[in-house]
C-alpha cells in the first residue's frame, strides 16, 4: 500500500558509486567526498538535454510547432508577464488550489484523526470512504458541472475531493500506528489528554501525515489542471487553452512548465517540513 | 492467605494510599475472560523495602505489577499504593522526539513545581544516573544502558515512594546490567523508595532484594528473606545458596 511508506529518502542522498568498495579511504570521508558534487553531477544530464533541445531547434530538427526553442519559451514568458495576463492567471489558479486544498485537507485530516482514533468510527466511516476512493475522481467532472455549474465551485470541489483522500488515508494509518507502549507510558506518567496528544500522538503521526500532505499537494495541482482544461474563463488553464486555439505552442509549453514549477515549490516546502519532523531520527535511519 | 470471608469488591479498586509508602494488597483476583491470572493475592511492601517478584512466564508477575501501576483496572480485592509511584519497563520507552532532558522533565507531575525548579531537578537526577553530558541527546542516539538510565531518571524525578520495575535490566548486556543494578542500589540508598522488582533472574533478585516472592499460577507460593548485608558481594556462597533455593521453588534444580 503506497500510503504506508512514511519516510521517503531525500532525493539527493544516493550518490553515484564511483569508488571501488575496497578503496583505501575511511568510509565516512569517502562518503563525504562522493556526496559533495552529487547535485552538480545530477544536474549535468538535464542541462545536456536543454542544450540538445536548443541545438535541435536551431538546426530545424525540432520544428517550432512541435516544441519551440527554450529561448522562444522564455520570450513567451516575458510577453505574458508584460501584458499582465500571467500574474492575474497565477493569482486565480493559486487561489483555487489554496481554497480547495484548505477545504479538502481539513476534511481529510479531521476524518483521518477520527477514524484513526476510534474503532467505531473506523467501522462506520471507513467503508464508504474506501468505496468512494475507487471512483476515478477526475471522472466526476461532468457530475460536478451538473451539480455546481461552471463557476469556481466545481473546480474547487474537484481539488478538495482529490486532496482529501491521501491525507485521510495517511492520517488514519498514522494514528492507528502510534506505539501502544508509549501510550501506556503516557498513562503511567499521568499525562493530561492534551499532553497525550501533543507529546505522543502528534509527533508520532506527523511524518506519515506529511507524506499524505505531499501526495495531496501533487493531486491538488493535477486536479486544478484538469478542471481548468475542461472549462475556465480565467487562470493558468485559460491562458493555455487560448494559446492552443491561437496555435501558440510556446505559451502552452510555458504554462505547463509553470504548473510544474508551482508543484515543485509546494513539494519543496513539505520536504523541508518532513526533514524537520524526523530530526530526532539518527541520520542512518531517516 | 487471608482468613476473612471471601467477599470480592468489584470495580476499579486501585486506590491511592494514605499509609506511608507501603503497598497493601488484599484478596487481589484478576481474570482475563475465563482465565484467572491472580488468585486472591495478599502482598505488603514496607516503606523503603525492596521486594523482588520471580516466577515463570505466565505466572502473573507482570499482571500484578500492572495492577499496582494502575494500568489494569478490572480486578477484585483491595489495592492500596502511594500516589507518588513510578514505573520503569524492560524497554526504556523514552519519547524519541524529545531530547533526554525533556523526557526526564515529563516525569515531573504537571503543576507540582515551577518550570525552573523542575528543570533543575531533572538535571540533578540525570547527573545522578551519570547522564549529565547527554542532556541534549535524542533518545535514539543513546546506548541501551544510557536509555535505561534516562528512563530510571524519568521515574525518579517525581520523587516516588514506590518504584515499580518490570524486568528493567532484562534487555541489557551482562556488564551493563551489573552497572545498572549497582546504580539502582545507590539511588535507593539515597532516596529510600520502596521497590517492587519483577524479574526472571533469581541471581538479580538475590543481589538486590530484601525479600523475594515466588509467584506460581497466580498465587504467592514462597517467600525468601535475603538477610545479606549490603553492599553484597557478587557471586558469594550465601547468595548462591539463596538463588539455588529460589530455583528449587521454581521447580528447577540449581
Amino acid at each position: 500500500m503506497t500510503t504506508i511508506d512514511a519516510y521517503p529518502r531525500a532525493a539527493t542522498v544516493d550518490a553515484p558509486v564511483d569508488a571501488p568498495a575496497d578503496a583505501p579511504v575511511p568510509a565516512a570521508r569517502a562518503r563525504r567526498r562522493r556526496r559533495a558534487p552529487s547535485w552538480a553531477v545530477r544536474s549535468l544530464s538535464p542541462l545536456a538535454l536543454l542544450v540538445l533541445w536548443q541545438v535541435g531547434s536551431q538546426t530545424g530538427v525540432i520544428t517550432e510547432q512541435v516544441l519551440p526553442a527554450p529561448r522562444v519559451i522564455l520570450a513567451a514568458a516575458g510577453e505574458t508577464y508584460r501584458d499582465g495576463s500571467l500574474l492575474a492567471a497565477l493569482q486565480v489558479s493559486t487561489t483555487r488550489v489554496a481554497i480547495g486544498f484548505a477545504l479538502g485537507g481539513s476534511i481529510g485530516l479531521v476524518l483521518g484523526v477520527l477514524v484513526g482514533g476510534s474503532r467505531i468510527l473506523d467501522h462506520v466511516v471507513d467503508p464508504p470512504l474506501q468505496m468512494i476512493r475507487t471512483i476515478p475522481f477526475l471522472g466526476l467532472i461532468p457530475l460536478f458541472i451538473a451539480w455546481f455549474g461552471i463557476g469556481e465551485t466545481p473546480k474547487i470541489a474537484l481539488v478538495a475531493l482529490g486532496v482529501s483522500f491521501p491525507l485521510y488515508l495517511n492520517t488514519s494509518a498514522a494514528i492507528r500506528q502510534v506505539d501502544p507502549k508509549l501510550l501506556e507510558t503516557a498513562q503511567v506518567l499521568r499525562f493530561s489528554p492534551w499532553q497525550r496528544i501533543t507529546v505522543v500522538v502528534v509527533p508520532s503521526a506527523l511524518p506519515q501525515v506529511l507524506v499524505g500532505l505531499r501526495q495531496s499537494l501533487g493531486i491538488a495541482w493535477l486536479s486544478l489542471i484538469v478542471a481548468e482544461q475542461v472549462n475556465a474563463d480565467s487562470g493558468l488553464g485559460y491562458i493555455i487553452n487560448n494559446a492552443r486555439d491561437a496555435l501558440r505552442t510556446d505559451i502552452v509549453v510555458f504554462g505547463l512548465l509553470l504548473y510544474a514549477l508551482l508543484g515543485l515549490t509546494t513539494d519543496g516546502v513539505v520536504r523541508v517540513l518532513e526533514r524537520w519532523a524526523v530530526r530526532w531520527r539518527p541520520e542512518a535511519a531517516r | 492467605m487471608s482468613a476473612q470471608p471471601q467477599q470480592p469488591l468489584t470495580g476499579p479498586a486501585t486506590t491511592a494510599g494514605t499509609a506511608a509508602g507501603a503497598v497493601r494488597v488484599r484478596r487481589l483476583t484478576k481474570a482475563f475472560g475465563d482465565t484467572v491470572v491472580l488468585h486472591g493475592l495478599d502482598l505488603d511492601i514496607a516503606p523503603g523495602e525492596i521486594v523482588a517478584l520471580v516466577g515463570a512466564s505466565g505466572s502473573g508477575k507482570s499482571t500484578l505489577l500492572r495492577v499496582l501501576a494502575g494500568l489494569s483496572r478490572e480486578h477484585t480485592g483491595d489495592v492500596t499504593v502511594p500516589d507518588e509511584r513510578a514505573v520503569a519497563f524492560q524497554e526504556a520507552r523514552l519519547f524519541p522526539w524529545r531530547r533526554t532532558l525533556a523526557n526526564v522533565l515529563l516525569g515531573v507531575r504537571r503543576g507540582s513545581l515551577p518550570r525552573g525548579e523542575a528543570e533543575a531537578r531533572a538535571r540533578a537526577v540525570l547527573a545522578e544516573v551519570g547522564l549529565e553530558h547527554r542532556l541534549d541527546a535524542w533518545p535514539l542516539t543513546l546506548s541501551g544502558g544510557e536509555a535505561q538510565r534516562a528512563a530510571l531518571a524519568r521515574a525518579l524525578v517525581g520523587e516516588p515512594r514506590l518504584l515499580l520495575l518490570d524486568e528493567p535490566f532484562g534487555a541489557l548486556d551482562a556488564l551493563t546490567r551489573i552497572t545498572a543494578q549497582q546504580l539502582l542500589l545507590q539511588l535507593w540508598e539515597r532516596h529510600r523508595f520502596a521497590v517492587l522488582l519483577v524479574t526472571h533472574d533469581v541471581r538479580e533478585a538475590v543481589a538486590l532484594a530484601d525479600r523475594v516472592l515466588v509467584l506460581d499460577g497466580g498465587r504467592l507460593r514462597h517467600e525468601v528473606t535475603v538477610d545479606l548485608p549490603r553492599p553484597r558481594e557478587h557471586g558469594s556462597a550465601d547468595a548462591g545458596r539463596l538463588a539455588g533455593q529460589l530455583l528449587a521453588h521454581l521447580g528447577l534444580t540449581a
